[in-house]
């Protein structure tokens, strides 16, 4: 298939995953503020480290005065001049997919032209004053239906194969990043580790990556830092957890390559490093995890994601002048 | 529809018939069917300087266009003729100029073609067809004759819109269908792909053929993306071909991959911009090096600009007559060319009656409709013919033939036209029917899409 094919698929896939996290993670933390005003914990620092998880502090202080949870939503849901806003990423996506129409079914494409539609026409804004509730509801309601339209109407070939990658890439650095918010989130002073508002916060970050129940349902206690940081890194059946989505991405370069996955063989290099981290992610412990240091380790992720984002586009897209990755989709958006 | 008494042409009584028992609403119904379809299929065109949000439907009609089958059968012959001659020209022009010098056409004319290519004199192109895809518009004047308007000879487009009406048509009245005999048009894009192939280098047997697109921001890029699913071809733009020793290979997740023959989508000025303009960056950096090796096809071939130029249109009834010694079957419109004297002299004088039209614009682009014109607009077309008289031709105001259009929630009629699609190559394949645009501006006479035109399904009959 094409290199730039390929690319494009990767990236509409890439960023309607990131919509919907981005999205997500609005909806749950705006949630959490109706509690915390309760608890009386100090909302301006939530929204901070928000912003802060998202690498995304300086361009936000660009545009805004100050950081307050309007401002922190309007920047991660709707402004255009934010490229990770979920309106930004819709528009890069249905740009993406608009350059490689005839790769997709007419029923991704009606989906994400839909989906772009809402937010260009002022739907989205509209419904987001009358019900943020359902707005968000919405949003990640759409992108679900995309997933599946995808699943379901496109012959699962190499274009295939590169969406499950850019889909699960993603989610992992999302999953990532939203375990790290938790980091930067310093507990009210007289407030217990394990106490009231630590659990509240513990729990919002695993609804962020929808695992509430499913995290109840393996652990049927109560909701642990360390057993919440296993569930989002390690879990092995959950589809959010790190774990899951790198194993995932392994899954599909051994299809595009043909190569054997069950022998620890690989062929290029990006096979070599997800297979790296997906061993990592597997043997490690969680107690070696909190020694390291949880923000440590996520951010060693992190930077390892990208590694292997960085020799895919090398690898299947070498003819491609990727500067480096965001950077090269912006020009392409500005022609 | 009518004959001049008012009567119903007989091919058209049984719709007339259909369409007077349907209500306005059951037809505003169809309509929305219809329309629904186009949008929701993203059948639109591309409107330049706009932002967000540029593409629109091309407006659909849903009263079909019926030619009787003898009818059609002479446009077809006439049609044949007419790329054979120009085939004929295209390479006698670039060789050895053999109706310069028999003085049928004036050597200034050639040479100062916008579109004539002197670089690829003596270069011989596959098969000796050098227009593999034309489009060539024709009118019917008062009489009922079918007319040539002009030949598009480089990229003509507009095909998809044919085979996507033809489909919403069947949606919306499938019983209009099993009563008339419609000849199909669904096989254009196998013949188009027989004809790709064919042209391919050395006759490679398996050739791998793509359409080069200038990308998603043209105005015709949905009829590429169309074409390209449809003859299950890759499309790609010129960043995703690359030329290394002199042939040409596109950018796969799997290395290189050899490209024998192109179908190209983009005017000859942004082919490479190593041979032509520099500027380009739609193009392929040594794709023209590459096509001189005799490595990669192009269709249509580099240089064809020469014979759809609006003066040469002029001369191709005369050669009709020199290259295949027979009359027209299709006349031309009656022109004046003001490179001429004379004809300039009469061009000057009756600005006001005339159409003028600049030899290269396209898309009702650079031209003067005399009737309706202002005489700032005359005089600024009066100082560019005697500046550059080459440059323009001048026609009568031909009364388009009208054809009944479903407008608001009435029918009345509108000035139509006809452009089919012809394709060289084993043989001369020419789609049944065409593209029938029509003016749904009330009174308007220019059908182009850029200009407020729309588009009807045409039917050819088998009976």
């Amino acid at each position: 298939m094409l290199s730039r094919v390929a690319d494009a698929l990767y990236w509409l896939s890439r960023y309607t995953e990131r919509a919907e996290n981005n999205a997500r993670m609005m909806d749950v933390n705006l949630q959490l503020m109706l509690d915390a005003q309760l608890l009386n914990t100090r909302t301006q620092q939530h929204w901070e480290s928000i912003i802060y998880t998202l690498e995304d502090t300086e361009l936000f202080k660009k545009h805004y005065p100050e950081i307050t949870g309007d401002a922190v939503v309007d920047f991660v849901t709707f402004q255009r001049k934010n490229p990770n806003s979920v309106y930004s990423c819709l528009a890069f996506a249905r740009e993406n997919a608009r350059t490689v129409r005839e790769q997709i079914s007419i029923e991704m494409w009606e989906q994400i032209n839909r989906m772009y539609l809402f937010f260009l026409t002022g739907d989205a804004k509209r419904l987001f004053h009358s019900s943020t509730y359902e707005f968000y509801k919405w949003t990640l309601e759409a992108s679900q239906l995309f997933q599946g339209i995808c699943e379901a109407t496109m012959a699962h070939e190499e274009g295939w194969e590169f969406i499950q990658i850019g889909k699960f890439l993603e989610r992992a650095d999302r999953t990532s990043r939203i375990l790290d918010i938790k980091y930067h989130i310093l507990l009210p002073s007289g407030e217990q580790v394990g106490g009231n508002v630590d659990t509240v916060q513990w729990m919002a970050v695993l609804r962020s990556c929808s695992a509430l129940e499913p995290y109840r349902k393996h652990y049927r206690g109560q909701v642990m830092p360390w057993k919440v940081a296993e569930f989002l890194v390690k879990n092995q059946t959950f589809p959010r957890s790190i774990l899951f989505c790198v194993d995932s991405v392994d899954h599909s370069l051994h299809k595009i390559t043909g190569v054997d996955r069950g022998d620890f063989q690989y062929n290029v290099e990006p096979e070599r490093l997800s297979g790296k981290l997906l061993a990592d992610l597997c043997y490690v412990t969680i107690d070696e995890i909190f020694e390291l240091g949880l923000h440590e380790y996520l951010d060693r992720i992190q930077l390892r994601l990208i590694e292997i984002s960085k020799a895919i586009l090398k690898e299947f897209c070498e003819w491609l002048e990727n500067e480096d990755e965001e950077g090269a989709q912006l020009q392409k958006q500005s022609q | 529809m009518f004959e001049l008494s008012g009567d119903v042409r007989p091919h058209y009584r049984w719709l007339f018939d259909r369409c007077g028992n349907m209500s306005t609403e059951e037809f505003q119904k169809k309509r929305t069917i219809a329309d629904n379809a186009f949008l929701t299929q993203g059948v639109t065109f591309t409107v330049y300087n706009d932002q967000e949000g540029t593409e629109r439907i091309f407006p659909f009609d849903l009263i079909p266009r019926i030619i009787p089958r003898a009818e059609w059968e002479k446009v077809e012959r006439g049609l044949g003729q007419r790329i054979t001659a120009l085939n004929l020209f295209l390479h006698d022009i670039y060789h050895e100029q053999k109706i310069v010098s028999d003085g049928v056409i004036p050597a200034e004319i050639i040479r100062s073609a916008v579109h004539f290519r002197p670089e690829f004199m003596g270069f011989d192109v596959p098969k000796d067809i050098y227009i593999h895809i034309c489009g060539t518009d024709l009118i019917r004047d008062a009489d009922g004759n079918y007319l040539v308007l002009e030949d598009n000879a480089r990229c003509p487009s507009g095909v998809s819109y044919l085979l996507e009406n033809r489909q919403a048509m069947k949606r919306v009245f499938p019983n209009l269908f099993s009563r008339y005999l419609v000849r199909p048009v669904e096989t254009y894009c196998v013949e188009l792909l027989d004809v790709l192939r064919f042209i391919a280098p050395n006759g490679n047997p398996e050739p791998n053929v793509v359409l080069l697109t200038p990308g998603i921001y043209n105005s015709a890029y949905f009829e590429h993306s169309f074409l390209a699913r449809t003859m299950g071809i890759e499309i790609v733009v010129g960043a995703d071909l690359v030329v290394q020793d002199g042939a040409v290979f596109m950018k796969t997740t799997r290395g290189l991959q050899r490209v024998d023959v192109i179908y190209r989508r983009i005017d000859d000025d942004f082919l490479d911009p190593l041979v032509f303009r520099s500027d380009s960056v739609l193009g392929v950096p040594g794709l023209v090096d590459a096509y001189r090796r005799g490595n990669v096809s192009l269709a249509n071939t580099i240089g064809t600009g020469v014979a759809d130029d609006k003066v040469t249109y002029y001369f191709v009834p005369k050669m009709i007559r020199y290259y295949l010694d027979q009359d027209p079957i299709l006349p031309n419109v009656e022109t004046y060319l003001s490179y001429f004297d004379s004809d300039r002299k009469y061009v000057l004088e009756n600005l006001d009656k005339l159409v003028v039209k600049s030899a290269n614009e396209s898309g009702g682009y650079g031209m003067l409709m005399g009737p309706q014109s202002t005489s700032e607009q005359r005089e600024a077309f009066r100082q560019a013919i005697e500046k550059n008289p080459r440059n323009y031709i001048a026609q009568p105001v031909i009364q388009l033939s009208r054809s009944p259009s479903f407008c608001d929630d009435h029918f009345e009629g509108r000035h139509i036209d006809l452009r089919p699609y012809i394709l060289y190559g084993e043989k001369v394949t020419i789609i049944p029917g065409g593209l029938t645009r029509v003016a749904l501006r009330e009174g308007s006479l220019v059908v182009n899409s850029s200009q407020g035109g729309g588009s009807k399904d045409t039917w050819v009959l088998d009976e």
